[in-house]
């Protein structure tokens, strides 16, 4: 079985910023945004039609500033936030806001092939997420499975819930709390966990991970020194409670079960410089990915800690004791954690990877140069997943 | 002989052929050679001559000289013949006369003697007659005496029976025991036999009074814990005499025995070194025990038969018994043997020990002290070799701490580092001289003088087991492994160890890998013939472990190294305000203090490791990169990325710029040299910079001092790298980025940067 060669899309600026349109589950739908200072910020929206290899792009203006950060709503496909930087009388701030999709761009895919930019559409400007008192953005994430009301957003040493009223048009700051400590209190980065109700989030700064809960804002764990340096992303396992990866500058991915936040559970050190980040699948959690400034995208396989240790639990009723023999050679065989490929189409750092929201089998990496790759599972591996 | 035959030639030609015959018969082989020449009947001297050819042949091939020549010779011939055997007759005739004188006495002597043969037969006769007649007449009188003689030797034997009781009671009054069980055991059977009639039965009955009494007298002495053993065996002797049931006597002798070799061993408990211990123990218990089974055995295992086994099987069981104690008291003294001072002490005392036993174990085979004492010595070297690998580690812990003292000690201003490759030189030597002073120590277990080094647990699982493996090659992995705990540690901050430890440590096992563990491993071969062949690990897995090692150990110090300068650079870029800032006027102190960090780690890593191989670069190498760098380079590429000409153009030239430079793994395996080393420090160091730099935002003043530093840090750092590209493409992808990510990029002069850095 050959596999599909990677599809690469180039973007003229620098970016970092990338998103799966999560409302989204028909279509497999990405979201970039573009880092310029000098000229005006685009959002890309690159849809991929997967039957002919094809990627269609759709241009939208964000005139706001360099975007670092995208976050797409859970409930209306149309609707996202980002972090961007505004630069005013020489002074440099991150700002977030909420943005809608205008109307005419809605329907989907008609494209506008020949004029990239001269008539581009701008992006429409819902509601500020008010910062003034609190500092830079760092990052700013929706509430998953939720109704697209709720908003984490963090800033400096700040956590912050947002609540979207009057149709999103605006944004009132529900809760927050002070990380209060010594050292480098700046927050880096933020997960909400879509276990227990959305009632967890998870933080990073400096070398520790803090988990929050939301409805009292109180602490609820600290990982500290989970990694040598710096920890840049996390992310939890979508159907494994209390299961997070995070990943770091010490260049190691690591697993950790919150409830015994003394050592990892697993750690990965494939990565040649640092990972800043880290994906599980969201219908296969075994499948993890990983995005390094080594300029590799790796995607491994962690069937040990994953919700199938012992692969895809079939009824095993309807199996006869033939069908069950060859069900157990099979799930012992994928029984080992594993580096599934490395992906070097990149040639700059890669600072985000995405799984496609619609295609569990597709994912995305974005690298600094603006280089957007578009890589699918390999299919002996898909195969052996689903079979 | 001779049959008459017509004519003279034919007697002549038998004569001559019987002639030859003889001559063949006495072998005169003179004529062998000439066999050929004598078979011609032309020959004179031959056996087949034939006067009538040799005639016709003289005749028909001679001239008439020659005939003359011929007869004249013959002539001659005939002459000198004649005249010698003339010679000889006279010569052997007196012989002939005296033969015949010798026949003719003899045929006179021989008559002689028939006739006194003749008379000596016939007196012969007489004789047999005369004696036959005497015989007969003597008949009689000899049967009466031999029933005299019976009946006196009857009559004395009853005598002594009837006088036994006296006898007896005498006996015992005088103290002569043994006389006394003679005496009764001579007369018992007949007294049994006769017992029926009733003065034999008296008799009897007496002796069997006196008797039990002695039995009781002997049986109290028996019992006596003060009487000796020479006593005792005399007692048992002739108590069995008396017919006492062997088991019984058995049991009460070994008793007794018991009580003296229990004291012993309870007089064992408290001793002083493990020397004195053993001796005291062979001394007591062991000679003691010797000695019981000794006069048992000469008293019981005499007697054929079942009651030798039972009394064997007795002794064996007894023995065990009381050996389990002695077995364990050992054992549990040879535990508190701890100290490793002197090695000597043990392997005498277990020597002594081991000797000692093979008088027991010869004794009394079935007891198994030999093979028990056997085990108790292999156990005491296991146990001591385990003792060993632990000092070794100890050891080897201790010099550790020392080290990291001696790094940790504070510096005169004056000297920069400790001289690392003393210390390596110093700890590398301790070790190795500490292995060798255990080798030897552990050698003396094998030592030809000592008894049990002939054993095949120490001809073969000793050396090669217990040596090589459990005591040599554990250590080394110990080495390793300790080493390695030094990598897995500082993943958390704070705890981390030196890094010039990990670097003393890498190149201590590369130097490992190198030699150091095969001369061990030689050394130990050497010392330790093993004739045993259980697999053994080999030199080269070793060898790469320890090289895996000292790979992990470099990695971790690069790793380590790069981290502290990338906190450097990290902090000085993430704390400042880099829109805002003033204009350029010097290089930032950290540049410098990256400068000189570097500086140091070279001179650190000089120490323990070799230079390593530059590529090559041109000649004018320094002057090149700094133009290359500077004018060309930047006037090119950054004036057309720094002008808001199409975005596409910058892409385009950076990636094509990409396309030709190599993919740079940063925390990657360097190599054990001091170029590679420092490479991938430099690597590590740049790289977080790029990445910091990417962060944030610049103002034009911001990009002109990212663009002096990185000048001034191609201007140091090239010369300490593999390939000075590397350190270019990376600095340019710095200023690249910081151009990039900058409001207002207004380049700066390179002449002024060159100024700015030359000034420090």
């Amino acid at each position: 079985m050959e596999d599909d060669a990677p599809v690469i899309y180039g973007l003229e600026f620098q970016a970092r910023a990338l998103a799966a349109q999560t409302a989204e589950t028909d279509a497999i739908r990405f979201l970039v945004g573009t880092q310029s200072l000098r000229y005006d910020n685009q959002i890309h929206v690159i849809d991929f039609d997967d039957e002919n290899n094809i990627i269609n792009k759709n241009i939208l203006l964000h005139h706001a500033g360099e975007i670092w950060q995208i976050s797409a709503s859970p409930a209306d496909r149309n609707v996202l936030a980002t972090c961007y930087n505004k630069i005013s009388d020489s002074k440099v701030l991150t700002c977030a806001a909420v943005w809608r999709i205008p109307k005419e761009l809605q329907g989907g895919n008609h494209e506008s092939p020949d004029d990239t930019s001269s008539n581009a559409q701008a992006l429409e400007l819902l509601c500020h997420l008010d910062n003034t008192a609190h500092g830079n953005m760092a990052c700013v994430t929706w509430e998953p499975l939720g109704d697209g009301k709720k908003l984490l957003s963090l800033a400096d040493n700040y956590l912050m819930i947002w609540d979207l009223q009057e149709s999103s048009t605006k944004s009132v700051l529900s809760s927050s709390v002070t990380l209060e400590g010594k050292g480098q209190l700046r927050f880096t980065s933020g997960k909400w966990s879509p276990h227990h109700n959305c009632t967890q989030v998870a933080t990073a700064n400096d070398t520790a991970i803090r988990g929050w809960d939301i409805r009292s804002m109180r602490q609820i764990y600290c990982i500290e020194n989970a990694h040598g340096q710096l920890v840049r992303d996390l992310d939890f396992n979508p159907n494994k409670q209390y299961y997070l990866a995070s990943c770091g500058d010490d260049c190691k991915v690591k697993f950790w079960d919150t409830r015994n936040i003394h050592e990892p559970v697993k750690t990965l050190e494939e990565h040649s410089h640092w990972v800043w980040s880290v994906r599980y699948n969201h219908s296969h959690d075994q499948l993890v990915l990983t995005g390094s400034s080594d300029s590799r995208v790796i995607l491994s396989n962690m069937v040990s800690i994953s919700s199938e240790p012992f692969g895809h639990l079939v009824d095993d009723e309807d199996l006869s004791d033939q069908e069950d023999n060859l069900q157990e050679e099979k799930t012992k065989e994928p029984l080992q954690d594993s580096v599934i490929a490395t992906y070097e189409e990149h040639e700059d750092s890669v600072y985000a990877v995405e799984w496609s929201s619609a295609d569990p089998w597709l994912f995305a990496s974005l690298s600094y140069d603006g280089r957007l790759v578009i890589n699918r599972v390999p299919r002996a591996l898909k195969y052996n997943i689903l079979l | 002989m001779a049959t008459v035959s017509g004519t003279e030639e034919e007697e002549n030609a038998k004569k001559r052929k019987a002639h030859g015959m003889l001559k063949l018969y006495y072998g005169m082989t003179e004529e062998g050679k000439a066999c050929e020449r004598h078979l011609e009947p032309t020959d004179v001297d031959g056996v087949h001559f034939n006067p009538e050819l040799y005639l016709t042949k003289l005749r028909k091939e001679s001239s008439l000289s020659q005939l003359m020549d011929v007869e004249a010779d013959m002539v001659r011939q005939i002459r000198s013949l004649d005249s010698e055997m003339q010679t000889l007759v006279y010569e052997n005739y007196n012989k002939f006369i005296s033969a015949t004188d010798t026949i003719r006495k003899m045929k006179n002597d021989f008559k002689k003697m028939e006739d006194e043969m003749d008379g000596l037969a016939t007196n012969m006769a007489v004789i047999t007659e005369f004696s036959a007649r005497i015989s007969s007449t003597l008949q009689e009188r000899h049967q009466q005496i031999t029933k005299l003689s019976g009946v006196h030797t009857l009559l004395r034997k009853l005598q002594f029976l009837f006088e036994l009781p006296a006898r007896l009671k005498k006996c015992i009054e005088l103290g002569a025991y043994a006389q006394a069980v003679s005496y009764h055991s001579k007369a018992r059977s007949v007294l049994h036999q006769y017992q029926h009639m009733p003065s034999f039965h008296g008799i009897q009955t007496d002796c069997q009074a006196i008797m039990a009494g002695l039995a009781d007298t002997l049986r109290q002495r028996f019992r006596d814990p003060a009487s000796s053993p020479q006593d005792l065996s005399e007692c048992v002797e002739m108590l069995l005499n008396l017919e006492e049931p062997a088991h019984l006597l058995c049991d009460e002798f070994l008793a007794h025995g018991r009580g003296r070799l229990a004291s012993h061993l309870s007089d064992l408990q408290e001793s002083g070194d493990i020397l004195e211990f053993v001796d005291r123990g062979c001394g007591g218990f062991i000679s003691d025990a010797c000695l019981l089974a000794a006069s048992y055995q000469s008293l019981f295992s005499k007697e054929a038969g079942s009651t030798a086994q039972m009394a064997e099987a007795k002794l064996t069981s007894f023995l065990e018994e009381l050996s389990t104690g002695y077995f364990e008291l050992v054992e549990k003294r040879l535990r508190q043997e701890k100290s490793l001072g002197d090695n000597s002490l043990l392997v005498r005392a277990l020597d002594r020990f081991h000797r000692r036993l093979q008088a027991p174990s010869k004794l009394v085979p079935g007891c198994g002290f030999n093979r028990r004492g056997t085990e108790i010595v292999v156990r005491a070297a296991q146990e001591r070799l385990a003792q060993y690998l632990q000092a070794l580690k100890d050891f080897f812990q201790g010099c550790l701490t020392d080290v990291r003292q001696a790094l940790a000690a504070p510096r005169l201003p004056g000297k920069e580092m400790p001289a690392l490759g003393d210390l390596l030189a110093g700890l590398s030597a301790s070790v190795l001289n500490q292995i060798k002073t255990v080798l030897a120590a552990v050698h003396l277990f094998t030592a030809k003088d000592v008894a049990f080094s002939d054993k095949p647990y120490f001809k073969g699982e000793f050396c090669s087991q217990g040596v090589r493996e459990g005591l040599i090659v554990a250590f080394i992995k110990s080495v390793c492994q300790t080493a390695r705990q030094f990598c897995e540690i500082p993943g958390e901050k704070g705890t981390s160890t030196p890094p010039a430890l990990l670097l003393l440590l890498s190149r201590l096992c590369l130097d490992y890998e190198t030699s150091t563990i095969s001369y061990i491993l030689t050394l130990t071969d050497e010392q330790f013939l093993g004739q045993d062949h259980s697999p053994v690990t080999p030199v080269s897995s070793l060898c790469s472990l320890a090289r895996s090692t000292a790979q992990t150990l470099l990695n971790q110090y690069v790793k380590s190294q790069g981290l502290v300068v990338s906190q450097m650079l990290r902090k000085s870029v993430e704390t400042r305000d880099w829109v805002t800032t003033i204009e350029p006027r010097n290089v930032r102190a950290v540049m410098k203090r990256v400068v000189e960090d570097i500086t140091g780690v070279d001179v650190q890593v000089g120490l323990l490791y070799e230079e390593g191989v530059r590529k090559a670069h041109s000649s004018d190498s320094s002057k090149r990169t700094f133009s290359v760098y500077s004018s060309s380079r930047l006037q090119g590429r950054y004036a057309q990325s720094y002008t808001p000409s199409a975005p596409m153009d910058t892409n385009l030239l950076s990636n094509i710029q990409k396309l030709f430079s190599e993919r740079i793994d940063i925390f990657s395996t360097v190599q054990f040299n001091k170029v590679s080393i420092l490479t991938g420090i430099i690597k590590i160091s740049l790289k977080t910079f790029l990445e910091c730099v990417r962060l944030r935002t610049f103002g034009r003043y911001g990009l002109q001092q990212i663009q002096v530093d990185c000048h001034y840090l191609q201007l140091y750092l090239w010369r300490f790298v593999s390939d000075e590209n590397l350190v270019h493409c990376l600095l340019d992808e710095v200023v690249g980025s910081a151009a990039h990510r900058c409001l207002d990029p207004a380049p700066m002069e390179q002449s002024v940067i060159e100024v700015i850095c030359e000034r420090g």
